[in-house]
């Protein structure tokens, strides 16, 4: 296999794992506790490499997914003391994690390997390098199998838990007063999140693994009314932030995981913005389009008031700029387009109602503009 | 209903459909409900009604197990709730849960049918169908595939009251399904519960309106974080018992829990509502 077909593989399959079971935690609002897990491995690491020697071992995996777990058991213990709230007790327990991996790195540096930086960096660009070698034959790059068998591991997890997930995610108390006890569904996804933080990020880095965990998740959400649907966007705008971040990596020259990790964050961005419910230009043209109807409306019921005190054809625009405090543009466009819908005149700078805007105010109150 | 003429004749009752009994839940130092003996009789329309911090919904969730009280024990139909899960359906106040999470009401509404389905297993064909039913009997069928974040605070409270529908039990807890709801969903609510006490269903409902609690409910048990009295509405819900529920005076049990937390202060009240 080629090096680039290599290196977006490896990319993708982690950031489509990573996103799919971030999906659940930002649901349950715990990105952060993806962020905490994928540092506090860090001793788990270490000691499992004491005992083995090697870094990409199964014992590596259980280790630092041992300590996944123990992080999440520490912030729910510290949480439910109920001294502090949830994000300082994750605040205080990573670190913690953290340090005393850093510690023990540097105790042992004489037999540990271990480059911190490798571990927040990650060397994805070295992917292609390292094969999987069984009995003198290569099966292919080690990081496809590795990332590959992830993948797999979350999917299958999802799909028997897909109910569950769902359920303890939205209601936990309907979960446990109808038997799906929702620590242990917590427990269980945390164990996958551990798995999945530790097992990826030996191929690229955590700072892919804490971008893909929580962003692409974030914008699909932004995007999607079902379920199914956040979680297969999510997957998608994974695939396709490592895609499109390797080519950019190659074209500026910079961290493949950085340009990933960045471009996840522009489709974030682009969600943000542009979708078409909760997007930030939507909610705007909604705010703006409500307004101009609400002048409209207003428009409509003062000049129908002022009809009946014998004030008609008296009215001008001005007189709106002083009364509500409306600028001139904006009673001229509201103007406009009630004069082009036949409800109301003007001339020589005077509004009123016509006889047809009477009728249909009369008829219909302000609901006239619904379809207008 | 055979239920019904025993409780009015007081001569050998059927099983209750919930007892507590000596029941105290405390949250850390801070005590809400003490020492509660209840009974409550099957086939009635039963209000919880007492001031703000009386203990009504904890006194709910104790009974379904999502707090582990002080002391005490419940009882479901003679037996522990882990026995009797599939027997009681549960409406959480509407605020209780995230209204924006990518779902649909038809989907809510499923969650009902979980504990039947059970592990693993998917929602068949016939569990979408009866979920459907449910939405059918509170009014919402057209609104089945929007997103829940697109109802109304009424039409929410309306799907969470079609999820218990669809849990098909006997015995409903509902945290005040009437708060806060526009006039379709309350006539909608009143409508599911008489037709539930028609099936001689048991339904205790934490009511917050003092002025609907005679017309809408049978029964009633005035709560203020100890039992103040329990009875049919008609001889229960008095003036004289308001007082004693309401009034600005404490009564001694929850004076001696005054003095008790003015001695150990918890650290965050607030939080605990």
């Amino acid at each position: 296999m080629n090096a680039p077909l290599t290196i977006i593989l490896t990319g993708a399959l982690v950031a489509a794992s990573c996103s799919l079971v971030g999906t659940f935690l930002v649901l349950r609002k715990m990105a952060l506790l993806g962020d905490a897990i994928s540092h506090a491995v860090l001793p788990g690491i270490v000691i499992a490499f004491l005992f083995t020697n090697s870094l990409a071992s199964f014992p590596a995996l259980v280790g630092a997914s041992v300590v996944g777990i123990a992080t999440v058991f520490l912030v729910e213990a510290l949480h439910r003391s109920r001294r502090l709230y949830e994000d300082t007790s994750i605040g205080v327990v990573f670190p913690a994690l953290f340090s005393l991996g850093v510690i023990l790195v540097s105790v042992y540096a004489g037999q540990v390997h271990i480059d911190t930086d490798c571990v927040l960096y990650g060397e994805i660009g070295l992917s292609n390098l390292d094969e999987w070698i069984v009995g003198g034959k290569s099966l292919g790059p080690r990081s496809i199998w590795v990332t590959g068998g992830v993948m797999l591991f979350d999917l299958l997890f999802v799909l028997a838990f897909y109910k569950e997930l769902k359920l303890v995610s939205f209601d936990p108390d309907l979960a446990a007063s109808i038997g799906y006890s929702p620590m242990l569904v917590h427990y269980l996804l945390m164990t996958v999140v551990s798995i999945t933080v530790v097992a990826s990020f030996e191929s690229v880095g955590s700072i892919l693994v804490v971008a893909m965990l929580v962003v692409p998740p974030a914008a699909a959400y932004l995007l999607s009314a079902q379920l199914i649907n956040m979680i297969l966007i999510a997957i998608a705008i994974a695939v396709a932030s490592s895609a499109a971040g390797y080519a950019f990596a190659r074209s500026v020259d910079c961290s493949i995981a950085g340009a990933m990790a960045f471009s996840a964050g522009l489709f974030f961005l682009a969600a943000f913005f542009a979708s078409p419910r909760n997007g930030l230009v939507a909610r705007i043209v909604l705010r703006w389009r409500l307004r101009e109807r609400l002048t409209r409306q207003l428009l409509l019921l003062h000049l129908k008031a002022r009809v009946t005190v014998e004030e008609a054809r008296t009215l001008q625009p001005e007189d709106l700029v002083v009364r509500f405090g409306w600028s001139r543009s904006r009673i001229d466009r509201a103007v406009r387009r009630l004069r082009a819908n036949g409800l109301i005149e003007s001339s020589g700078g005077r509004l009123w109602l016509t006889q047809a805007g009477k009728a249909a105010l009369d008829r219909e109150g302000t609901a006239v503009l619904a379809h207008r | 209903m055979q239920s019904t003429a025993s409780f009015l004749s007081g001569s050998k009752a059927s099983i209750p459909p919930l007892e507590v009994h000596d029941l105290t839940v405390a949250y850390r130092t801070q005590p809400v409900l003490w020492d509660i003996d209840l009974s409550l009789p099957e086939g009635y329309l039963i209000a919880i009604v007492g001031p703000n911090g009386a203990g009504k919904s904890t006194l709910l969730k104790a009974v379904l197990g999502l707090l582990r009280p002080l002391t005490g024990s419940v009882k479901i139909y003679g037996a522990p709730y882990a026995q009797r899960r599939s027997w009681v359906g549960y409406v959480p106040q509407r605020e209780s849960v995230d209204w924006d999470f990518p779902t649909s009401a038809l989907d809510v509404v499923t969650m009902g049918l979980y504990g039947r389905i059970g592990w693993f297993r998917r929602p068949s064909q016939r569990h979408t169908d009866l979920a459907y039913q449910c939405l059918e009997k509170v009014g919402m069928h057209d609104f089945a595939l929007r997103q829940i974040s697109q109802l109304s605070g009424g039409q929410q409270q309306r799907v969470f009251l079609a999820r218990a529908l669809a849990q098909e039990a006997r015995l409903y807890l509902m945290d005040e399904p009437f708060a806060g709801i526009d006039a379709t969903t309350e006539r909608a609510v009143l409508t599911v519960l008489q037709d539930l006490r028609k099936e001689g269903k048991t339904v205790v409902a934490v009511h917050h309106d003092l002025q609907t609690v005679a017309e809408y409910f049978d029964y009633v048990v005035l709560l203020n974080m100890r039992l103040v009295a329990a009875g049919p509405v008609g001889t229960t819900f008095t003036q004289e018992n308001l007082q004693l529920t309401y009034g600005g005076r404490l009564t001694v049990l929850s004076q001696a829990a005054e003095a008790l937390l003015a001695q150990r202060p918890g650290v965050k009240e607030a939080e605990m509502k």
